[in-house]
């Protein structure tokens, strides 16, 4: 047993925890173009005053969040219902029903985005669509766009709001739809006063699962959107592989990681108070 | 049918709709003659063609298909070996340690995770010489990043099932190995392959660790489609794309097999 435990232990201490206080160490480093690497230890808040100071930072961390979070809820506004439905299928169809939801994500995360890179493309279907049925006379191109970047991270992320949604709506019991109905309710309030509130734990992962990936992403605001398109995934990117400014990338992935500690230990109690309830 | 389940089960058919609609063209146009993705000109198999002899993009597949398998091996060992501690092992100094390492690679954000890792790396290449970033650089990390995923659905399953198995067999004498070799291994076993599973394919189609960690010499699969995908739309990448969801159709119905298996 210790054999067990020891060996999982030891591997995810040096390449996880390890690596994760070097980027500690490196974000209070300075940055020096000259050496290689380009860091120069020492113990400097100089990364971190200029992420905090400079405009440019402050909006991308702004726009992260924002965008991040009116996918989540177009996503869960989508999601729920699918998940719903999926609930409320007959048993045995239910497996195949979920499984079409998870088949995309098993298929390449890049490959499904770039799809998207020619739907919306310059006078590609989306465009040509929207012009034809009268929705928009002249939508312009879409691709490069934050509309984009939200139709990529709802695409990329649905998977996840609809599992533990479905999770949830499945183990509702029907007897106490029937109950409210019995006392009066019409279905739509039968399902405010009843399904929603008690599938508040689904609705609590989904939307953390999309949330977290998504305030980090990097390929969807790269390939989908425009240079204006600010997400700070893309920020830390940048500096670490154009500008070489690893203590400010460092920086960035700090409080990337600061920002998501709360929504994760959310996540996790949430997980660990329906493991219980099982 | 009620109206709330009525509106739900139109949003499921949207959802569908959404989800392979994009894929659905992407695999239409792999067979386009044009060049562009936007105008249909032909029947053609010319980018299929193209694919095949495209020596840069097989090289990039075979070194992806490579890493993939030993990253989900390792990850099959080490996730199992977690999630039969996390099960079975209810009191160990650090076990809240330990239980938070399993799963954080799953929420960390990739980049967080590219940075870092490669921080170590250049560090260990600075302290001990080595090793050289590429294969097993690339390994090690998407193992890293896969370990949590076996571990949940091993755990999971642990918790499942009955315990009374394992102790009918330590009781009739059966060394604490041997009973996990006997009894615990082929009930989890199909846990394990699914696992094994999704760190395959995570490990094939990663980018962001990947970029960090794999150097100038080593591309991989994912790397080769983002650097022709940036340049803009490319119909090799739409030959790629269906090649592709043609096999996580197969990987999926062999997964739902070996789950279908359990009890």
């Amino acid at each position: 047993m210790r054999f067990v435990i020891g060996l999982p232990f030891l591997w995810l201490g040096v390449f996880f925890l390890l690596p994760c206080l070097l980027v500690l160490a490196i974000s209070l480093g300075t940055y020096a173009p000259d050496s290689v690497p380009p860091v120069e230890l020492g113990l400097s808040f100089k990364s971190f005053a200029l992420l905090f100071s400079d405009d440019l930072y402050l909006a991308a961390w702004i726009s992260s969040l924002r965008i991040a979070a009116t996918s989540t809820l177009v996503a869960l506004l989508l999601g729920y219902p699918m998940a719903y439905a999926i609930a409320r299928a007959a048993p045995n169809r239910r497996p195949l029903l979920l499984m079409l939801v998870v088949l995309p994500f098993w298929t390449s995360f890049l490959i499904r985005i770039y799809a998207w890179m020619g739907l919306l493309a310059d006078n590609g279907l989306i465009e040509r669509f929207l012009r034809w049925s009268g929705l928009a006379s002249n939508p312009g191109t879409i691709l490069g766009t934050e509309w984009a970047v939200h139709l990529g991270i709802v695409y990329a992320y649905l998977p996840f709001m609809v599992l533990p949604l479905y999770a949830t709506l499945e183990k509702l019991d029907d007897s106490l739809l029937e109950a409210a109905a019995d006392l009066g309710a019409r279905p739509f309030a039968a399902f405010l006063t009843v399904t929603l509130p008690l599938s508040l734990p689904g609705i609590v992962a989904g939307c953390l699962l999309v949330l977290i990936p998504a305030v980090g992403e990097f390929v969807i605001p790269d390939l989908l959107g425009g240079t204006e398109t600010l997400m700070i995934g893309k920020v830390l990117w940048d500096e670490f592989f154009t500008n070489g400014d690893w203590p400010l990338a460092s920086a960035v992935a700090v409080c990337l990681l600061v920002l998501l500690v709360g929504p994760i230990a959310l996540f996790q109690r949430n997980q660990a108070r329906s493991l219980e309830r099982r | 049918m009620a109206g709330p389940a009525r509106f739900a089960f139109g949003m499921l058919a949207f959802g569908y709709a959404f989800l392979y609609l994009p894929i659905a063209l992407v695999i239409f146009y792999s067979f386009n003659e044009s060049r562009l993705v936007t105008v249909w000109s032909g029947f053609s198999l010319k980018w299929w063609h193209g694919l095949f002899v495209n020596e840069a993009m097989l090289e990039a597949a075979w070194l992806s298909l490579r890493i993939a398998l030993v990253s989900a091996t390792g990850a099959a060992l080490l996730g199992l070996a977690a999630g039969y501690a996390l099960a079975r092992a209810p009191r160990f100094p650090g076990r809240t340690l330990f239980g938070s390492l399993v799963v954080a690679p799953m929420v960390m954000p990739e980049v967080v995770m590219g940075i870092s890792m490669l921080l170590l790396f250049v560090g260990s290449e600075r302290l001990f010489g080595g090793p050289d970033r590429g294969f097993l650089t690339i390994a090690i990390a998407h193992t890293t990043f896969s370990v949590a995923f076996v571990a949940i659905v091993v755990q999971a399953r642990l918790a499942d099932f009955d315990r009374s198995l394992e102790e009918a067999a330590m009781d009739l004498g059966a060394t604490p190995w041997t009973t996990f070799r006997t009894v615990t291994l082929p009930l989890i076993a199909p846990s394990v392959g699914s696992g094994w599973l999704l760190a395959f394919t995570l490990s094939l189609d990663d980018l962001i660790l990947t970029q960090f960690v794999a150097g100038a010499q080593s591309q991989t699969l994912p790397m080769r489609v983002y650097s022709s995908v940036r340049l803009g739309v490319d119909p090799q990448i739409n030959v790629l794309a269906t090649l592709v969801v043609m096999i996580a159709a197969c990987a999926l119905i062999l997964s739902g097999w070996l789950t279908r298996r359990k009890v």
